[in-house]
C-alpha cells in the first residue's frame, strides 16, 4: 500500500520543516523528489541525507518567471515527468487588519496563493497528457476557522482550499486528483519559542492533548499521492488532533 | 487529402475516439465530435507538439472545426 516507486514529486519548500518531513516520507515510499527551496546549501543537505532519487530546483516563489519555470526545472533535474505536486511553501506576515501593510498582504497571497496556482498550471499540462497526477496544497486550519492577526494568511489558504476544488473538477476526468491538506499546531522552532503558560492554553483546545509534529502531515501526504487516494478529490484533509472539527 | 489535414485527423480520431467517417474539415469538435473544452486545450497541446508549433490562447479559440485546426497550422507552417 501507499507505494510510490517510479514516481517522480516536487516538494516547495523542502528548506522548512514540514516541507523536509515530506520530502522524507515521499522518499521512503520509493518517489523520485526534487526538493525546492531558497536557500540551497539547506536543500542540498537534505538531498546529501536522503542519497538517490533526490534533486534540487531552487526557486524564489515571490518571483513569476521563478515559479513559472520550476516545474519545467524540477523534472529535467529527475529526468521524469512530474506524478507529484507537493505545494508546500508558505509565509506569515502577521498583524492585525488596520496596520496591515499592502506589502505584507502582497506578499503572502503571492508566495501561498498565487505560487500555488502558477505550479498547479504548469503541472497539470504533462500530468493531463498522462492521465495521471497527484496535486497537493499545504494549506492551514486557520484557512477554515480564521485566526486574528492573519488575514492575509488566512485569505490565502482558504483560497488554496477553493482553488483545488475548482481545479479537481475540471481536472478529474483525465485521472489527477487534487486536494488539501490542513494541519493544525504543529511542534516547530516557532512553538519551541512558546512560554510554558502559552503551550497549555493551546494544548486545551486539542483534544489530542499534543502538538502534531512534521511527520503526522508527511504521512497524510503519502497518503494522498498514492494511487490508493485515486478516488479522494476536492478534499481537504485536516490533520489537526481534533482542534477543529471541520 | 492535404498531409496536415491527414495528421490532423488522425489526432482528432485518436484523442476523442471518434468515428473517423465523422471527422470531415467542416466537423465541430464540440457540436460533432462530443469534444469538452478540456478536450479543446488537450487538441491543442497535441497540435502544438505533432507540427512543433505554437497556438496561442486567443488563437485556439477561434478553432471550432477541423478544417479550422488545418487553416490555422497550415498558415503556421508556411510563415
Amino acid at each position: 500500500m501507499f507505494e510510490l516507486t517510479g514516481k517522480t514529486a516536487l516538494v516547495t519548500g523542502a528548506t522548512g520543516g514540514l516541507g523536509a518531513e515530506i520530502a522524507r516520507a515521499l522518499h521512503k515510499q520509493g518517489a523520485k523528489v526534487v526538493l525546492s527551496g531558497t536557500r540551497e546549501n539547506v536543500l542540498a543537505d537534505l538531498a546529501a541525507e536522503l542519497g538517490d532519487n533526490a534533486f534540487i530546483a531552487a526557486a524564489n516563489l515571490s518571483d513569476s518567471a521563478s515559479v513559472d519555470g520550476l516545474v519545467a526545472k524540477a523534472e529535467e533535474a529527475a529526468g521524469s515527468g512530474l506524478d507529484i505536486l507537493i505545494a508546500n511553501a508558505g509565509i506569515t506576515r502577521d498583524g492585525l487588519l488596520m496596520r496591515m501593510k499592502d506589502e505584507d498582504w502582497d506578499t503572502v497571497i503571492k508566495v501561498n496563493l498565487e505560487a500555488y496556482f502558477r505550479l498547479a498550471r504548469a503541472a497539470t499540462k504533462g500530468m493531463m497528457k498522462r492521465r495521471s497526477g497527484r496535486i497537493i496544497g499545504i494549506t492551514s486550519v486557520v484557512g477554515v476557522t480564521g485566526n486574528p492577526g492573519q488575514t492575509n494568511y488566512a485569505a490565502s489558504k482558504a483560497g488554496m482550499i477553493g482553488f483545488s476544488k475548482a481545479l479537481a473538477q475540471e481536472v478529474g476526468s483525465r485521472g489527477i486528483t487534487v486536494n488539501c491538506i490542513a494541519p493544525g499546531f504543529i511542534a516547530s522552532p516557532m512553538t519551541e519559542e512558546l512560554n510554558d503558560a502559552q503551550r497549555a492554553t493551546i494544548l486545551q483546545r486539542i483534544p489530542a492533548g499534543a502538538l502534531g509534529n512534521g511527520a503526522d502531515i508527511a504521512a497524510a501526504a503519502v497518503y494522498l499521492a498514492s494511487n490508493e487516494a485515486g478516488y479522494v478529490t476536492g478534499h481537504t484533509l485536516h490533520v489537526n488532533g481534533g482542534m477543529a472539527m471541520i | 487529402m492535404s498531409e496536415v489535414l491527414e495528421r490532423v485527423r488522425k489526432i482528432v480520431i485518436d484523442h476523442l475516439d471518434a468515428d473517423p467517417d465523422k471527422v470531415t474539415e467542416k466537423a465541430s469538435f464540440i457540436d460533432d465530435l462530443e469534444a469538452d473544452s478540456l478536450d479543446i486545450v488537450e487538441l491543442v497541446m497535441a497540435f502544438e507538439e505533432e507540427f512543433d508549433i505554437e497556438i496561442p490562447d486567443d488563437s485556439a479559440e477561434h478553432i471550432l472545426t477541423v478544417g479550422d485546426a488545418v487553416n490555422y497550422i497550415q498558415d503556421k507552417l508556411a510563415a
